[in-house]
């Protein structure tokens, strides 16, 4: 286990080294000046050669990656052109809401999931089976970005009970996360569903009816039991997806979280926060991909890491 | 039980299962014309190519069917609901929302097509390296890697901020964050199949590498690509949707079906038609390869 760890971890340094080059590369590539975009239009020549020494802009590639890199492994993502502050005081202003809209509608999606698809396994080729089937494929292949319309449409435009953009409190998180959920919850049933379908076809299944245990202890206890790792597996992978920012349904409903954020410096230029961010990012997604497969290990002992 | 019963009755059903990856030989004309069976009896396959048949008769006959031109302004009828004149209403300049929703999945339909053929093409190819060139293998794998360690549509906003906004630039960032999982899959595959033995026999016959990659090798691991290809079909149209409605994909007035939703999203409270229909039909789209997807894996690989 521990070198599995150990390994693990060296090879997620190794991608978290390539993704600095992706970045730097992409965003030394975005056209447009950023200093010309900062200093407005018909800046004198001193003022360019000024700005350009200030942000360090000046100095070869290879010095920039360097100190990029070299700050980086200080914990200091940068600091923004546009608001002076740092990336890091960017992202933990705006963090707390992509978590909030992550957790909230990864709840929601799983409850929503695991019991609709243990329903639809246990029912198989009923009527309830191929309704669930259905809509979770709905859900699936439903645009995010009209499912938040929708919502709108209904619930603040026809029945004006929740408001339709910006951030005050739980309350106008409510149909953001249900936007999310949707998605979410057709992807986890279909695995629930799959998962206890292989479950239900198991010797030791058929053994605890035999003996006569009761029908929704033998699904729960026996069945769910061992269907649930790969789902636990997929809800992980989902959350890790939406903490780094679910930059559709935020700029829908203008929420300033980190993918809104992402949007914004895009348009504004602002490199150092669209490296940092994207950093951030791919780090946070590397470790929940991580600490999901440590908890394999966990739910099922029988998986073992060497 | 009744789901081990069903199942059961679906195992005598169908024919011993030949499955792709591990079949000995180039898969025969029957092992496809058995697949070709299984879909066809397949319902919910069936309703998602009907879905898909409708949609591109609609979309290539749209010079036919469309009542008005896409451009043709009519000021004295804008906002108006749908209903006998326009079918699903007009938009904020009295263009007809049906006409252009018929030109527009012109555009969704070949965006799908095209990224879906070029990163099949380039995904498949670097799969099919990284799984039987072992000294190339650890550099592809650490480049997918890379570009898996970002969420896709974050990585494709990312290219799209390199390339500045529009259709074509959307279509090649999309084509980029989805390579990795063609790569993926096609490793795997090649991996499973490289040390069989009628591999090492063609081998042995001095046969050149071009020839056992391409006669051999590829054939008998189409199954899980053809399956990759249809939901990818419908998962590009998807994305090239949101990148419109972020306003970094095609630009308005071009009637893409994103585009049209975002400019639809100022007039919901005043008219819900504008931006709900053209959802609906990328929905619908999405669905249609979703379910022909499904169908298509359990053809291929009948359990």
């Amino acid at each position: 286990m521990q070198r599995y760890l150990i390994r693990r971890l060296l090879s997620l340094l190794g991608t978290l080294l390539g993704v600095t080059i992706l970045i730097f590369l992409l965003v030394h590539l975005i056209p447009g000046d950023p200093v010309q975009y900062l200093l407005g239009e018909h800046p004198t020549d001193e003022a360019i050669a000024a700005l350009n020494a200030q942000l360090g802009l000046d100095r070869p590639w290879y010095v920039q990656y360097a100190s990029f890199v070299g700050k980086l492994l200080q914990g200091d993502l940068g600091t923004s052109y546009i608001t002076g502050y740092t990336v890091w005081q960017e992202i933990v202003e705006r963090f707390p809401i992509t978590f909030q809209l992550a957790l909230y509608s990864v709840i929601l999606a799983t409850v929503i999931g695991i019991v609709v698809g243990v329903i639809s396994a246990v029912k198989q080729n009923t009527w309830v089976d191929r309704l669930v089937v259905f809509f979770s494929l709905i859900g699936i292949s439903a645009p995010g970005f009209w499912i938040a319309l929708f919502l709108i449409w209904i619930f603040a435009y026809k029945l004006p009970i929740f408001p339709i953009s910006g951030y005050d409190g739980f309350f106008s998180l409510i149909l953001p996360s249900i936007t999310l959920a949707m998605g979410e919850a057709g992807l986890i049933a279909r695995m629930t569903r799959s998962s206890m379908l292989d479950v239900i076809k198991q010797d030791y299944m058929r053994t605890a009816q035999a003996k006569g245990a009761p029908h929704l202890w033998m699904i729960l206890r026996h069945g769910l039991q061992n269907a649930v790792i790969p789902v636990i597996t997929l809800i992980g992978l989902e959350f890790g997806a939406l903490l780094a920012g679910a930059i559709v349904t935020e700029t829908v409903f203008s929420l300033q979280g980190l993918g809104s954020l992402a949007i914004e410096s895009i348009g504004k230029r602002d490199l150092p926060t669209i490296q940092g961010l994207v950093f951030f990012v791919a780090f946070l997604f590397a470790i929940t991909n991580l600490i999901v497969d440590l908890l394999y290990s966990w739910f099922d002992p029988r998986i073992k890491y060497e | 039980m009744s789901g081990n019963l069903s199942q059961l009755e679906v195992g005598h059903e169908t024919h011993p299962p030949l499955r792709a990856a591990e079949s000995p030989v180039t898969p025969s004309p029957s092992y496809w014309s058995q697949v070709a069976k299984r879909l066809f009896r397949n319902k919910t396959a069936m309703a998602g190519a009907l879905i898909l048949l409708i949609f591109t008769i609609g979309c290539v006959c749209a010079p036919i069917i469309a009542p008005y031109p896409i451009d043709q302004m009519n000021f004295k009828d804008r906002m108006m609901g749908p209903g006998a004149k326009h079918l699903l209403g007009t938009d904020d300049f009295g263009r007809d929302i049906f006409s252009r929703l018929l030109y527009g999945g012109r555009i969704s339909l070949l965006t799908g097509l095209i990224t879906v053929t070029v990163a099949s093409a380039i995904g498949v190819t670097l799969g099919v390296i990284a799984g039987y060139y072992r000294r190339l293998e650890i550099y592809i794998m650490q480049v997918m890697d890379i570009l898996l360690a970002l969420p896709a549509l974050l990585l494709a906003i990312a290219i799209i901020a390199v390339l500045g906004p529009g259709l074509t630039n959307a279509m090649i960032a999309i084509v980029i964050a989805v390579i990795p999982s063609y790569v993926r899959i096609v490793r795997a595959s090649v991996l499973s199949i490289r040390e069989k033995e009628y591999i090492e026999a063609v081998r042995a016959l001095g046969i050149k590498d071009r020839v056992i990659l391409a006669k051999h090798i590829l054939p008998n691991i189409l199954s899980p690509i053809i399956v990759l290809m249809t939901v990818q079909f419908g998962g590009s149209i998807l994305a090239a949707a949101a990148l419109s409605f972020l306003g970094l994909g095609a630009q308005p007035p071009i009637p893409e079906w994103g585009a049209m939703v975002y400019v639809g999203k100022a007039f919901l409270g005043q008219a819900w038609w504008m931006s709900i229909f053209p959802g609906l039909a990328i929905m619908l789209v999405v669905l249609g390869f979703n379910l022909l997807g499904d169908g298509l894996r359990d053809a291929l690989d009948p359990k």
